[in-house]
């Protein structure tokens, strides 16, 4: 079947390769935001304990962040190689760091102090207030930036292609701009896939966070 | 030779710098398809945002853009563009480059001046209605001086974005500086890349910068002085539109 120039036959013969780009898609942006939050919470952490620091964690992390995506593969090819997967995810987990230690600052610092207090009161630990009250409470915000951070992932993981790797950017730029005839039945392809997993992730997550924070329900509506 | 040494001899090299291959050619090339698209998204959003925050009406839209406009992945734009245009024989040269970076230039301006203009405190514009001022009046003395700061915060992003995007037209044969990095790996000259990277780099964050000296330096001087609004995050924009 042929809508003008996009051919769902040639979407239909290679659903299986389709199927496994996008699975090697998501497999990219996972690791990416698993461990941008690992290395952004620890970051926050060391603001939260040392306030002098936010001005320039945000300065570096910025920066990192200002970097065009292509520059910064071809800024680590020479140390990490060319067609790698780390090149591809140091990269992708330096661009959610901004978002993530941001939100997380954020979200920590507006927990009421009233909350803090109670909770030193009834004989919390500093750990235990943490892990129990303060992130908890931080959590909305959190979560935020982990929606913005993974939808922008999402888009970036495109660019695993011009490497030589999977992802739906395979669809998109191999086979989509090489091969004439079917070119814009794959590149349109990719383009729907990418956008379709970022608006399913952004809405699990929103899903996760009111499940998680169901006494802020009322005010998320 | 160690590899630093490498790129520095790159860079001392006279014929780095000459020629269509140059820096300063690609550079140049660079900033004109940036300039464009940036001019043409402007020329699109900012009418648009002004329309949908002065009269309020279209905030799903607004909210529709920034979240699709975050989601849609720039080298799809780009390679999408440059197919549209094959036929039209228009896909080599700059042509894909400069519609894929208008199209990626407009969310962040309608975003921000929308989200600028609903900030405007409602009284303020009830008192100059009052004062007998048209719509018109209201838009470009009131509301556009006060939202200023938050326009202008997303036409930094959105040429922050443009310029850093602009990279991908090397993709797909458009030149520009990215033009001068996937030479390199298709040669596999890991000195060129890397050279060639660190310009772009260069580039991107002096653009941010820029950018940020230009947003401080236009606010109304009555509004000089205040934090420099950071560009707006569609999230936030959702979340105060009521939609999420």
């Amino acid at each position: 079947m042929r809508f003008g120039p996009v051919d769902l036959e040639w979407v239909a013969d290679n659903a299986d390769r389709i199927g496994e780009l996008a699975v090697e898609h998501i497999y990219y942006t996972v690791v990416a935001i698993g461990i941008g939050l690992i290395i952004s919470l620890g970051l926050a952490l060391l603001v939260r304990r040392i306030p002098r620091l936010y001005g320039p964690v945000l300065g570096v992390t910025g920066m990192l962040y200002a970097i065009p995506s292509l520059a910064l593969f071809a800024l680590l090819v020479p140390i990490t190689g060319l067609t790698s997967v780390l090149t591809v995810e140091i990269a992708l987990v330096s661009y959610t760091l901004l978002i993530l230690t941001r939100n997380i600052v954020e979200g920590l610092r507006g927990v009421p102090p009233d909350a803090i207090e109670a909770a030193s009161g009834m004989g919390y630990t500093p750990t235990q207030r943490l892990m129990r009250i303060e992130l908890p409470l931080a959590l909305p915000v959190i979560v935020a930036g982990i929606r913005i951070a993974t939808v922008t992932t999402v888009g970036l993981v495109t660019l695993a292609a011009l490497l030589g790797l999977g992802g739906l950017g395979y669809l998109i730029i191999t086979i989509g701009t090489n091969r004439g005839s079917f070119g814009i039945t794959a590149t349109l392809t990719g383009i729907v896939l990418a956008v379709g997993l970022a608006v399913i992730a952004d809405l699990a997550l929103l899903a996760v966070q009111r499940a998680l924070t169901p006494w802020a329900r009322r005010r998320t509506g | 030779m160690d590899f630093i040494g490498e790129v520095a001899a790159w860079f001392a090299d006279p014929t780095t710098w000459s020629g269509r291959n140059g820096i300063p050619s690609r550079l140049l090339e660079h900033l004109w398809i940036s300039a464009v698209g940036l001019g043409m998204g402007a020329a699109i959003g900012l009418p648009l945002g002004l329309a949908i925050g002065h009269t309020g009406r279209g905030s799903l839209l607004v909210v529709s853009i920034a979240n699709i406009g975050r989601a849609v992945p720039s080298l799809g734009l780009m390679g999408l563009a440059f197919l549209l245009l094959l036929p039209l024989g228009l896909g080599v040269g700059p042509f894909p480059a400069i519609v894929a970076l208008t199209a990626l230039a407009i969310p962040p301006i309608i975003v921000n001046t929308y989200a600028g203009l609903r900030g405007v405190d409602r009284e303020l514009i009830e008192a100059a209605r009052g004062m007998g001022m048209r719509a018109s009046q209201v838009i470009w003395r009131l509301e556009v001086p006060v939202a200023l700061p938050v326009i202008l915060a997303g036409i930094r992003t959105s040429a922050v974005q443009v310029v850093a995007t602009a990279t991908l037209a090397g993709v797909i044969g458009g030149g520009t500086l990215g033009e001068l990095i996937i030479i390199g790996f298709n040669t596999g000259d890991q000195v060129r890349v890397f050279g060639a990277a660190l310009v772009v780099a260069a580039l991107s964050i002096v653009t941010e910068l820029g950018f940020a000296a230009l947003q401080h330096a236009m606010a109304s001087p009555g509004l000089r002085g205040r934090p420099i609004p950071p560009p707006e995050d569609p999230g936030q924009v959702a979340h105060a539109a009521g939609e999420v």
